[in-house]
C-alpha cells in the first residue's frame, strides 16, 4: 500500500476577485522510504497541494475536495485533532525560506523541545537531549552551546538545518519539502541536499520534494510528478522523465536546463507566463505558450494518459507519438534547446 | 547595555533642561504679573518692590531659572527644599509632590492595566474573526473611545454610575496604605474610589490599542513561523500563545511606555473633575493661581517620570526581545 494517496485533490480559493481554482484534480501516490519530485513553475499549485495534505491552508477562504489517503486514513476528512497529532510527528514538513520560518523570539532549543513535547510525553531533559542529538545529526557545530541561540544567530544554510532536525525529531514516516533549497546559495543547496539524502537513509522517512528545479529532481527523486496550472502534465518515474520526457512543457523545462554535454549558446526558455488561475486558458492549459499547438489544443482538455505505453508514465498532450519521439530525440542531442 | 544606559542618562539630562528652560519662558510670556496678586489689592509701589523681591521675581528670568537649577543641584532632587515653596501658601513644593503623585501614579498604572485586561483580548478576538459581530462591535468602540473627551465620559460615568445608581463614589479618594484619620482607605476602598476615573481615563486607549493589537496580530498570524508552528502540531492556544502573541506584542510594549508617559497629560482632565488630589490637578489650579514653583515642581516631577518611563520601556524592549542589542 502507498505511504501516501492522493485522489483528485482540488482547492479553491475564494477571493476578492472570484474563484481560485490552486489545485484542480491533482492525484500521485508516495510509497514508504521514496521520494516523489512535485516540479512546476511559480503558481502552478505545487505548494497548496502540499498545503493542502497539511490542512495548513487559511480555513475561511479555502475549501477542498477529493483524498490524502495517508496509511489509509483520509486526511482531508480527518477531525482536527487528529490531523494535529499527525503533524509534525508522522507527516512534516520543511519550508522555503529558513530566514522566517522559525520563531525569532524564542531559542532553538526551545522550538525544538517544543516539538518533541507536542508528540511524545517526556522530560524535559530527555526532551532537550533528543534535540541535541537531531541537531548533531543534522550537522549543526557545537550544537551542545549553540542549542540555547536564537534564530537570528545563525546563517541561511544552518537555519534550513535547524528546521530539517525540527521536522526530523519525531522519526516522520512521511517529510513534506517545500523548495527546501531555493532560498539558499549553491553550495550550501548541495550539502542540505546531500544532508536529507543521507537522513533518508537513516530515519527511513518518504520525502515529498516540491521544487522548480530538474537539477535538484534528477538528483534525489524515485518518481516525479511535473505540475503546470494547478494540473498534473506529466508523471513518470525520474528514468522515464529524463530518458522519455514526452509532452511540450516538460521540453520547455528541460530545454532551459544547462547541461554539461551540450554546448549551447543561449538555454532555451519558454515563451509567456504562466496561465492565470483565476481564469485558465480554454483546452490544454499549455497552448498558448506551445511551440506544437494545434486547434484541438484549444478547445479540448487532453487527459492524462500514457504516454510510452509504460503504465507508470503518464501525460497530458494531444501531439501523437511520432512527433513526440522525433521531438525527444533532438532533446537529446542538444538541438531542441534552438528549435524552441 | 552598561554604555548605553548611561548615554540615555545623559540624553535624559539635556533633555531635561531644555523642557524646564521652555516652562519658564511660557511662565514668564503670559501676559499678566504674579507679584500684583501675591502683594494683594492696596499695595504700594513699596510693598509691589519687596514681594518681588521676596519671591526673586524682581531679576530676569534667566537668573530665576539659573538658581531654579542651583537649588535642584545643591538640595538634592528629591531634597524638602529642592523645588522651593508654593507663591501661594508658601509649602515646600517637595512634600505636596510626595502626597499627589502617588494619587496620580494610581490613576495612570491602574488605567495601564485597565485598558491592556480590555484591549488584548477585544483586539484579539476582532484578529481572529475579522469582519465578525465582534469585530465590527469592536470598531464603534474605538469610535467611540477616540472622539468622546475625558470630562465628557467623567461627568457622564459620575451622573449615571454615582449619582444616578449610587454604586461609586462621587468626587473622593481613598489613599491605599494611610488614609487620613476618619476617611476611608485600604486597598477596596481605594480601587472602589478609582474605578470610575481608571475607566474614564482608559477608555481613549484601550480603543487605540484594541485597533493596534488587531491589526499586530492579524499582520503576525500571516508570518511563515507561524505556520511552522502549526505544522509541528501545535493547537490553536498555543500557536496563538507562544508564537502569535509572544510576537505581535513586541511593539505593543513600546507603545505601552510612551502612552503611560503621554497619559499624565490626560490625568489632567480626569484628576480634575472626580477631585482626585493629583499632580494633574495641581498643575491646573497652580497655573490659576500664577504659583510658579508648583508649575515648574510639577513638569519636573512628570518631565523625570517620561524620561525614566522611557529608559526602562528602552531596556526591557532588549530583554523581550533577543534580536536587539542595546550599544
Amino acid at each position: 500500500m502507498a505511504l501516501l494517496d492522493v485522489r483528485d485533490l482540488h482547492t479553491t480559493f475564494r477571493t476578492d476577485d472570484g474563484l481560485v481554482k490552486a489545485v484542480d484534480g491533482v492525484s500521485f501516490t508516495v510509497e514508504p522510504g521514496k521520494t516523489l519530485g512535485i516540479v512546476g513553475e511559480s503558481g502552478s499549485g505545487k505548494s497548496v497541494t502540499c498545503l493542502t495534505i497539511m490542512g495548513l491552508n487559511d480555513r475561511r477562504s479555502a475549501s477542498t475536495s477529493g483524498q490524502a489517503l495517508f496509511k489509509g486514513a483520509d486526511l482531508l476528512a480527518m477531525p482536527k485533532n487528529e490531523l494535529r497529532a499527525l503533524r509534525g510527528n508522522e507527516i512534516s514538513m520543511i519550508f522555503q525560506d529558513p530566514m522566517t520560518s522559525l520563531n525569532p523570539v524564542h531559542t532553538i532549543g526551545r522550538q525544538l523541545v517544543e516539538a518533541v513535547h507536542l508528540h511524545q510525553d517526556v522530560s524535559r531533559s530527555s526532551a532537550r537531549s533528543q534535540s541535541l542529538d537531531v541537531l548533531k545529526a543534522v550537522g549543526i557545530p557545537n550544537a551542545e552551546r549553540r542549542i540555547d541561540d536564537y534564530p537570528h544567530q545563525f546563517s541561511g544554510g544552518m537555519r534550513q538545518r535547524v528546521m530539517i532536525a525540527m521536522a526530523l525529531i519525531n522519526h516522520p514516516d512521511l517529510l513534506i519539502a517545500d523548495e527546501p533549497t531555493t532560498a539558499l546559495d549553491v553550495t550550501t543547496q548541495a550539502q542540505i541536499l546531500k544532508l536529507m539524502d543521507t537522513l533518508q537513509k537513516e530515519y527511513g522517512s518518504a520525502i515529498v520534494m516540491i521544487t522548480h528545479d530538474l537539477g535538484v529532481v534528477a538528483e534525489i527523486a524515485d518518481d516525479v510528478v511535473v505540475m503546470y496550472g494547478a494540473q498534473v502534465v506529466e508523471r513518470a518515474t525520474a528514468e522515464e522523465l529524463f530518458a522519455r520526457p514526452s509532452m511540450p512543457y516538460t521540453w520547455g523545462l528541460l530545454g532551459s536546463l544547462p547541461r554539461i554535454d551540450h554546448d549551447v549558446e543561449r538555454l532555451a526558455q519558454i515563451p509567456g507566463t504562466p496561465p492565470s488561475l483565476l481564469n485558465p486558458p480554454s483546452g490544454c492549459r499549455f497552448h498558448p505558450r506551445c511551440t506544437y499547438a494545434m486547434s484541438i489544443c484549444q478547445s479540448e482538455q487532453p487527459p492524462l494518459a500514457s504516454a510510452t505505453g509504460s503504465e507508470t508514465h503518464l501525460s497530458r498532450c494531444h501531439l501523437d507519438q511520432a512527433t513526440r519521439l522525433t521531438e525527444i530525440k533532438k532533446l537529446e542531442s542538444g538541438h531542441f534547446a534552438e528549435v524552441t | 547595555m552598561t554604555r548605553y544606559v548611561i548615554r540615555r542618562i545623559l540624553w535624559a539630562l539635556v533633555l531635561f533642561v531644555v523642557v524646564t528652560f521652555v516652562s519658564y519662558v511660557i511662565f514668564f510670556l503670559i501676559p499678566a504679573d504674579p507679584v500684583k496678586l501675591f502683594a494683594g489689592r492696596q499695595a504700594t509701589p513699596e510693598d509691589m518692590a519687596r514681594a518681588a523681591a521676596f519671591y526673586g521675581l524682581d531679576q530676569p528670568f534667566y537668573v530665576q531659572y539659573w538658581k531654579f537649577l542651583s537649588r535642584l543641584v545643591t538640595h538634592g532632587v528629591i531634597g524638602e527644599k529642592a523645588l522651593g515653596f508654593s507663591f501661594v501658601n508658601r509649602q515646600w513644593i517637595a512634600s505636596g509632590v510626595q502626597s499627589r503623585a502617588p494619587v496620580t501614579a494610581s490613576l495612570v498604572l491602574g488605567g495601564a492595566v485597565m485598558w491592556m485586561i480590555l484591549a488584548v483580548p477585544i483586539g484579539i478576538v476582532s484578529a481572529l474573526r475579522p469582519r465578525s459581530l465582534i469585530d465590527r462591535g469592536a470598531t464603534v468602540f474605538v469610535l467611540i473611545g477616540i472622539s468622546a473627551h475625558p470630562v465628557f465620559l467623567a461627568l457622564i460615568f459620575l451622573y449615571i454610575f454615582g449619582y444616578k445608581l449610587h454604586m461609586f463614589p462621587i468626587g473622593s479618594y481613598a489613599d491605599f496604605f494611610n488614609p487620613p484619620p476618619g476617611q476611608a482607605g485600604g486597598p477596596l476602598q481605594w480601587a472602589w474610589h478609582m474605578f470610575l476615573p481608571w475607566c474614564t481615563f482608559a477608555i481613549l486607549f484601550a480603543a487605540l490599542y484594541v485597533r493596534m493589537i488587531r491589526a499586530s496580530v492579524i499582520e503576525t498570524m500571516n508570518e511563515d513561523y507561524v505556520r511552522t508552528a502549526r505544522a509541528k502540531g501545535a493547537p490553536e492556544w498555543v500557536v496563538m500563545r507562544s508564537h502569535i502573541l509572544r510576537n505581535a506584542l513586541l511593539p505593543i510594549v513600546t507603545m505601552l511606555g510612551m502612552d503611560i508617559a503621554l497619559g499624565l497629560g490626560g490625568a489632567v482632565f480626569t484628576e480634575s473633575v472626580y477631585s482626585l488630589p493629583g499632580l494633574g490637578q495641581w498643575a491646573v489650579q497652580s497655573l490659576e493661581t500664577f504659583d510658579l514653583p508648583v508649575t515648574m515642581g510639577v513638569v519636573v516631577f512628570a518631565t523625570t517620570a517620561v524620561l525614566v518611563v522611557n529608559v526602562i520601556v528602552d531596556v526591557l524592549y532588549a530583554v523581550i526581545d533577543p534580536r536587539i542589542k542595546l550599544a
